[in-house]
């Protein structure tokens, strides 16, 4: 990761739980016993806490209402466990091998007696959290059969200062808003960052030459490559599944906004909408199938079209007048995206069998829904006394955390994919 | 993948990235307009792009706005929008008009109209009315015959808020083309 020379400390996010939900999973996560000196003084047993109390799923136990901290699975008296009403227990150790920290556990299931599983998660030293994330992705998996996305990474777009002395940051962090590292900043706006899907790079949009451009850069070096900067608008990029190909808006000069999609490789443009109508926020179902945003009907609605063959989009929302930038679900079955729901702008689900609505959020102005590699949790940018915070949703809609800078507004967030 | 962006692609490896071994030693807000001077000359001597491409043709619209000229209506530059809408209010069309009989009797006066949206709605949607407000003045401006190279265009959608606030008077003043001089 290529840090800009600004502290960590800075762009660092709080996270605040919001609500919880009382049918979540009851689990005891004990305090691991430590025997590192220089691990950072991480709490592996509290990351892991944070993580799965904040997908919605579990509910973990106070420590204060602990009777005993057991280390090992071997020193777990069921019976006493069972009586304190949870399901399973989290027992494990922290220890130093060389220059890299060692985190064991075991994962008991208390009805049973059963240990589902006993991990052993070796980490450099300075990467105890993501050994603690990888640790929530077992235990997750283990008990919910989904795959957990805990050690995975979120983009951002932070935004410091009054107009017109803005600094806007492109920011790369953990899951769980940690370890915040900008990968680019501006004094103009920077929006709409993408991912690929192998993780590398990022796509985003920069004014820094006060008109739009579309950039990729690479997250290990830092190294910026400039794929469009044509005439009027250059935005909304979103990655191929496989990697090789941009879907992009564009203007030309005619301020005709368009989609087309731009082969990587060979630099080959291809257009696949020609309405005069506004029609942008592409995002891939497949290789073959585009959704996007456009108001041919008249406001913003959602249409799907295909590439190649018969490419007449259909219309898919038809609940709101105003229904826009969609995201699909990993397992294709659902889209979020932004919904006029009554006064306000909130992230809504649609299932795309059924057609049926729900509205995830409750605020005024959300925005951006990303959905998390696993489809179990979504990200979006919400407001907080008109400043832009980050929220997390599990898919029920029923436990939310908030992600806050402490410095000036954050937005646009997009849930990197599973690590590789 | 990544090999084949690198062969294929204009690679620009801007200052921004060569920050990697070295603190930048400027604050903030002076490294903004410094980069986004610096940028499109070197996008355009390593783009390797044959002349007709357009990939780079955005370059020239990003110039720096000068104070250009100043009497009666000229002095304002703010065209005002209803909200969703891009149609030239009644209450704007002086305005427009003024600054298009302007350009239109300097030919080598330019300008850039920069439009703008308030805060509602998604972000790259709001790119996609910020532009079609801007068109509607070059359109105009067109028809009061201004030559179509007088005149680029960018939309900052909700990006560039002239005011802070989520109350209809902010978004009111918010949803806006900036008429911004290039040369007089």
């Amino acid at each position: 990761m290529v840090l800009l020379g600004i502290s960590p400390a800075e762009a660092q996010l709080r996270v605040e739980v919001t609500s919880g939900v009382t049918d979540a999973i009851p689990i005891a996560i004990v305090p691991f016993a430590r025997t590192v000196p220089g691990d950072g003084g991480a709490d592996v047993a509290a990351i892991v806490e944070h993580d799965l109390d904040g997908s919605g799923r579990f509910r973990s136990m106070a420590r204060r209402d602990m009777l005993s901290q057991p280390t090992r699975a071997a020193d777990v008296v069921i019976a006493d466990w069972k009586m304190s009403r949870n399901d399973y227990i989290v027992v494990g150790r922290v220890s130093a091998a060389g220059a890299d920290v060692v985190i064991e556990a075991e994962l008991v299931n208390l009805l049973t007696g059963q240990t589902l599983a006993s991990p052993k998660i070796t980490v450099a030293a300075g990467a105890v959290r993501v050994g603690a994330h990888r640790l929530s992705d077992v235990i997750f998996q283990k008990i919910t059969g989904l795959r957990g996305a805990f050690d995975t990474r979120i983009a951002y777009v932070s935004v410091e200062g009054e107009a017109p002395n803005q600094r806007y940051q492109l920011i790369v962090a953990d899951a769980d808003g940690e370890n915040a590292h900008p990968v680019t900043e501006a004094s103009r706006p920077i929006m709409s960052p993408a991912w690929s899907p192998d993780g590398e790079w990022l796509a985003y949009v920069s004014f820094e030459r006060r008109v739009s451009a579309i950039y990729l850069q690479r997250l290990r070096t830092g190294e910026r490559t400039l794929v469009s900067a044509r005439v009027g608008v250059n935005g909304a990029p979103a990655w191929s599944p496989d990697g090789k190909k941009l879907a992009l808006t564009l203007s030309g000069n005619d301020g005709n906004l368009d989609i087309y999609v731009l082969d990587l490789a060979t630099q080959a443009l291809t257009r696949v909408t020609t309405d005069p109508a506004i029609d942008t926020e592409p995002t891939w179902a497949d290789s073959q199938t585009l959704y996007f945003t456009s108001d041919r009907g008249g406001g913003p609605q959602i249409y799907r079209v295909s590439l190649g063959g018969d490419s007449r989009p259909k219309r898919i929302t038809f609940g709101s007048s105003y229904s826009a930038r969609p995201r699909l679900s990993p397992d294709h079955t659902q889209i979020a995206f932004v919904t006029l729901d009554g006064s306000a702008y909130r992230v809504a689900i649609q299932d795309l069998a059924t057609g049926g609505v729900r509205i995830l959020s409750k605020g005024r102005l959300d925005q951006s829904p990303s959905f998390a590699p696993n489809g179990a949790m979504l990200i979006y940018a919400g407001r907080d006394n008109g400043v832009g915070i980050l929220e997390t949703v599990s898919i029920d809609g029923l436990t939310t955390q908030r992600l806050k800078s402490d410095h000036g507004e954050v937005r646009e967030p997009v849930w990197g994919p599973f690590a590789q | 993948m990544k090999s084949q962006l690198l062969i294929g692609l204009a690679c620009v490896v801007l200052a921004l990235g060569g920050c990697a071994s070295k603190r930048p030693a400027t604050p903030p807000s002076a490294a903004g307009p410094a980069s986004g001077t610096a940028v499109p000359s070197s996008g355009a001597t390593t783009s390797g792009m044959d002349s007709n491409s357009s990939l780079m043709g955005a370059a020239a619209a990003g110039a720096e706005g000068i104070a250009g000229p100043q009497e009666g209506l000229l002095a304002k530059r703010l065209v005002y929008f209803d909200f969703d809408r891009a149609e030239i209010r009644a209450d704007q069309v002086a305005l427009v008009s003024a600054h298009a009989a302007y350009l239109a009797s300097h030919p080598n006066a330019r300008v850039r109209l920069e439009g703008n949206t308030d805060e509602r709605g998604t972000r790259e949607y709001n790119i996609g009315l910020g532009e079609r407000r801007a068109q509607a003045v070059r359109r105009a401006m067109m028809l009061q015959g201004v030559s179509e190279g007088q005149i680029a265009t960018v939309s900052y959608g909700a990006e560039r808020p002239a005011v802070a606030g989520s109350d209809e008077a902010a978004w009111a003043q918010n949803r806006r083309v900036e008429i911004v001089y290039l040369s007089q």
